[in-house]
């Protein structure tokens, strides 16, 4: 007798949990591999999943097994044309008199390194792992200013700005018609009594019932009518409620200098290192808007292609950038409606009278607004004097400024980290 | 009489599946297999794939290196390097096997006729399995063991445990009893034995971690007295009983891995007999089918086709040779056997005189149930299979500059591939006898295993790590001396590591 079950319909995910175990166990190597592919990978599919591999030294469970060596005897399929006695050199590679391990891939694919899948969300977490943007935590949970106010009922109790009329006089016309239904029944009643005694034709004891009831409906009118109009326990006022919003937008400005001086590859690095920040802001903000700024002599507003692509020549006026840049925060992006960073790309240059007039607009125009200003100089050469100018404002400022220099593609994940890791309670 | 096929096909449905189960199982009741009932379970690509993460079983414990397995798996499978097993088939009573959706009406009559009555007829008849597996109680086991390691996890952190779990796994293969059998105690002997171990336990407490030195004994027969008095083989069930620093739980854990490898040890011996026992049954089986009409030429066609894939034999010099495949070989064997009791050659009638024109049945069914790969492959393979797997042996000794053919299908060399084929069957010759030795019991604690050198094959390159994990385990010094069978010590082995010696 035997059961035939269908299980196709179970849970798939069996192994979840495993594959989960896996990836934290290996979770250095995994790093570091996607720190590696990142520094392959074009920009367009950065946060995108895919496949990851790592050595596959160190992944498998050790055991107590032979190792080369001693006497072996195996017995081998398919003789050819061997007999007794006949000796042979070893053969070079392929294990020998060992026989081929198992599962050897004869396809090009190395069996040195182990490669599996990441999905995206995956890969961004380990790819943003440990990192935190400055005051990221303070803004949203501790900046309780902005508040939105919304309509939340009725109270009883209020300012009399907040009166609601119409409630208000609702609920005092329901109390009136409440507190007053007995007298009025009886009203209804000897009203009844008097037309009925009216259409009768008149006598002396008609009339004198009449004048009675009359009395009557008179006095209960007057009872009636002592109830009040309106009482304090009729009053309704709207009822508004605060509630902190963290704001969940930010505006990201990248700043960069497009001098004749940046080359398409200095331009190619600072690309990368723009787009890991707005990727890591993807993370925590709803809503990001991005602004391009580009400078050579004049700074302009442009869209992310000519940012990047546009060729321009001439010299260098930092300042130009900056001056813009705070013209537009101040015109499009209040400080409390949006979390602002800054990150400027240079290669250093800037024209000599102009550094210190950038230092004066950061520290006075530029920083009070933004959450976060990051500086890289992106360069081979001698720092010049805008490196040390801002180092004078990164002193001032450690928390909200930051700077860094890069040489090559491959530095820019570290300076990445560099720039946004986690601080200590004690620094922030 | 020719019958109407059941189907003609490719696709499966339910009902046909069941038909197809009840006329195998006719069929092969007529043939006499006996088995554990059936629970035949139709799963996906992706379930199959799971089922092979946690080892073929249909739950186990977590751990990374059954999500290792399963990325790997995946990944193979997603690049088409690697196809799924048609099947996956569970040694429980129900015998539980998996089938696959994907395949067609054909392949699930083969792999009912493989696994549901081939390799469970196996599973019951054979005497390993018989010794050492509870069918019944397996799955039953495993949801206790899944449940007690979760909760351990919840209670000591997922490290904890997972420290534990490696260092076990790492000894999973000297996790299992080899020779002791348990047999039926009667009340009596049973009482005896209480009194015997509560009389152990206490004289072992005593002497093992008794630290306070006693008086008047002399040093002499102290040092001498090793502990265990025997070495111990079980290296698990010595560090369960015995490590001084485990808690309980961890204890447990450490019981839990070794009767898991006690459950598999019998799959690891019979891998040819098994393998080659339901490739001979479905074989059989079917062609049965197929005499009494109830399937057509098209499903024969597609049956031999993925048949005579399965037991293809590639020759050792092809790029896709991976040693001999137990298919193949067990495959082989099986229909020899059937031949030598059907139509005997004068040179079978010298070499097995006891079969050669038996009934084949009969025969069949003992050499299922009494042997493991090492004495069946000893006991059974025949020059006449020799000489078509054109089988030949190589020596490879490290101290000769050169290997050696050291015989090939000849009458001379017959007996000697016959001997090296078992031999290499011997799970005993493929991995390193390592046993505990000695217990530094009144002094530092320390542990130390003893390697007996077998061919002058010393210990691979893992052997550091491994003894990182006993070390975890046991909680002090352990060491490791590989010992050549004249009592020479070539090698030394320590964990926390002094500087490794080596002398030679």
């Amino acid at each position: 007798m035997s059961y035939i079950i269908d299980r196709r319909l179970n849970s798939k995910k069996k192994s979840a949990v495993n594959r989960q175990r896996f990836l934290r166990r290996y979770k250095k190597q995994i790093k570091h591999a996607v720190e590696e592919s990142i520094k392959k990978r074009s920009i367009q599919d950065m946060d995108r999943g895919g496949e990851i591999t790592i050595p596959r030294k160190g992944t498998s469970e050790p055991l107590l097994h032979h190792g080369q060596g001693g006497k072996q005897t195996r017995v081998y399929p398919g003789n050819k044309e061997f007999d007794t006695g006949d000796e042979f050199q070893r053969p070079q590679g392929g294990g020998g008199g060992g026989a081929g391990q198992g599962q050897a891939s004869n396809q090009g694919e190395g069996e040195d390194d182990f490669s599996f899948s990441i999905n995206q969300e995956e890969f961004l977490d380990f790819m943003f792992d440990g990192l935190e943007l400055p005051y990221l935590v303070k803004k949203q949970l501790m900046d309780a200013t902005q508040f939105e106010t919304h309509r939340a009922g009725y109270t009883q109790a209020g300012s009399p700005d907040k009166l609601n009329i119409v409630r208000s006089l609702r609920a005092a016309h329901a109390r009136r018609i409440a507190l007053s239904g007995s007298d009025r029944n009886e009203i209804r009643e000897l009203k009844k009594q008097l037309w009925s005694l009216e259409k009768e034709p008149i006598c002396d004891v008609n009339s004198q019932k009449i004048r009675a009831l009359q009395e009557q409906i008179k006095a209960l009118d007057i009872n009636k009518k002592r109830i009040p109009f309106i009482d304090d326990f009729d009053l309704r006022y709207n009822n508004i409620v605060k509630t902190p919003v963290p704001s969940s937008k930010a505006v990201m400005f990248c700043v960069m200098d497009v001098s004749g001086s940046m080359t398409q590859s200095i331009k190619e690095i600072a690309k990368r290192f723009f787009i890991l920040l707005y990727l890591f802001l993807t993370r925590n903000y709803k809503q990001i808007e991005v602004v391009f700024v580009r400078h050579h002599t004049h700074a302009k507003e442009v869209d992310e292609e000519e940012f990047f692509y546009s060729r321009e020549t001439g010299g260098t006026i930092v300042s130009s950038a900056l001056e813009l840049t705070a013209e537009i925060l101040q015109e499009r992006y209040p400080r409390s409606d949006w979390n602002v960073y800054v990150a400027q790309a240079s290669d250093g240059d800037n024209w000599d009278g102009d550094s210190q007039r950038c230092c004066k607009l950061l520290s006075e125009k530029i920083l009070p607004l933004v959450q976060y200003y990051a500086y890289v100089e992106i360069t081979n050469g001698p720092h010049q004097n805008l490196w040390n100018e801002y180092q004078e404002i990164h002193q001032k400022n450690p928390e909200q400024f930051a700077m860094q220099h890069i040489e090559d593609v491959a530095d820019i994940f570290p300076v990445f980290r560099k720039l946004f890791e986690r601080k200590t309670k004690g620094a922030a | 009489m020719k019958k109407q096929p059941i189907s003609t096909g490719a696709e499966w449905t339910f009902e046909l599946i069941e038909k197809y189960d009840q006329e195998i199982a006719r069929i092969a009741a007529g043939f006499g297999l006996d088995t554990y009932p059936n629970q035949i379970e139709v799963i996906t690509s992706e379930q199959m794939m799971d089922a092979y993460a946690s080892v073929g079983m249909p739950l186990n414990y977590h751990h990374w290196s059954y999500g290792k397995q399963f990325v790997e798996t995946e990944q193979r499978y997603k690049r088409g390097q690697m196809g799924l097993a048609y099947e996956i088939v569970i040694n429980s009573n129900p015998c539980i096997s998996y089938l696959m959706e994907e395949n067609t009406m054909t392949m699930q009559a083969l792999v009912i006729a493989h696994a549901c009555y081939g390799h469970n007829s196996f599973f019951k008849g054979n005497y390993l399995f018989q010794t050492w597996t509870d069918a019944s109680a397996i799955v039953d086991y495993l949801v206790f063991a899944k449940r007690y390691i979760a909760q351990c996890e919840e209670r000591h952190g997922i490290d904890e445990v997972e420290s534990i779990l490696d260092a076990c796994h790492a000894l999973m293969n000297y996790g299992v009893n080899r020779y002791l059998r348990p047999k039926p105690l009667t009340a009596e002997e049973e009482k005896e034995r209480v009194n015997a171990r509560e009389e152990y336990n206490q004289r072992h407490i005593n002497q093992l971690w008794n630290t306070i030195p006693k008086k008047e004994e002399g040093d002499t027969d102290s040092k001498q007295a090793r502990y265990p008095s025997e070495p111990e083989e079980n290296i698990l069930y010595f560090i369960e009983k015995n490590a001084p620093l485990l808690e309980p739980w961890q204890r447990e854990i450490v019981r839990i891995v070794r009767k898991i490898a006690q459950y598999f040890y019998p799959q690891k011996q019979t891998q040819v007999m098994n393998e080659g026992w339901a490739c001979f049954w479905h074989h059989t089986l079917l062609h049965q089918l197929y005499d009494e009409g109830l399937v057509n030429d098209g499903f024969m066609m597609e049956f031999l086709h993925s048949h005579s894939s399965v037991v293809y034999q590639p020759p050792f010099d092809s790029p896709h040779f991976s040693g001999i495949n137990p298919y193949t070989l067990g495959y082989n064997m099986m229909q020899d056997i059937r031949r030598i009791c059907e139509k005997p050659t004068p040179e079978d009638r010298e070499w097995f005189p006891d079969i050669a024109g038996s009934n084949w049945q009969e025969t069949l069914d003992h050499a299922m149930r009494n042997f493991k790969d090492e004495s069946f492959i000893q006991q059974f393979l025949s020059p006449h299979l020799i000489r078509e797997l054109r089988l030949f042996s190589i020596v490879d000794d490290s101290d000769q500059p050169t290997l050696k053919v050291s015989a090939i299908h000849n009458e001379p060399g017959y007996r000697r591939i016959r001997e090296e084929l078992s031999a290499q069957y011997n799970l005993g010759n493929r991995e390193p006898n390592i046993q505990i030795y000695d217990v530094d019991v009144r002094g530092n604690r320390s542990l130390t295993l003893r390697h007996f050198i077998h061919n002058n094959q010393p210990l691979g390159e893992d052997t550091e790590e491994v003894l990182k994990h006993i070390h975890t385990l046991w909680g002090f010094d352990v060491h490791l001396e590989s010992v050549t069978s004249d009592k020479v010590t070539s090698a030394n082995y320590h964990c926390p590591s002094k500087e490794k010696l080596e002398l030679y």
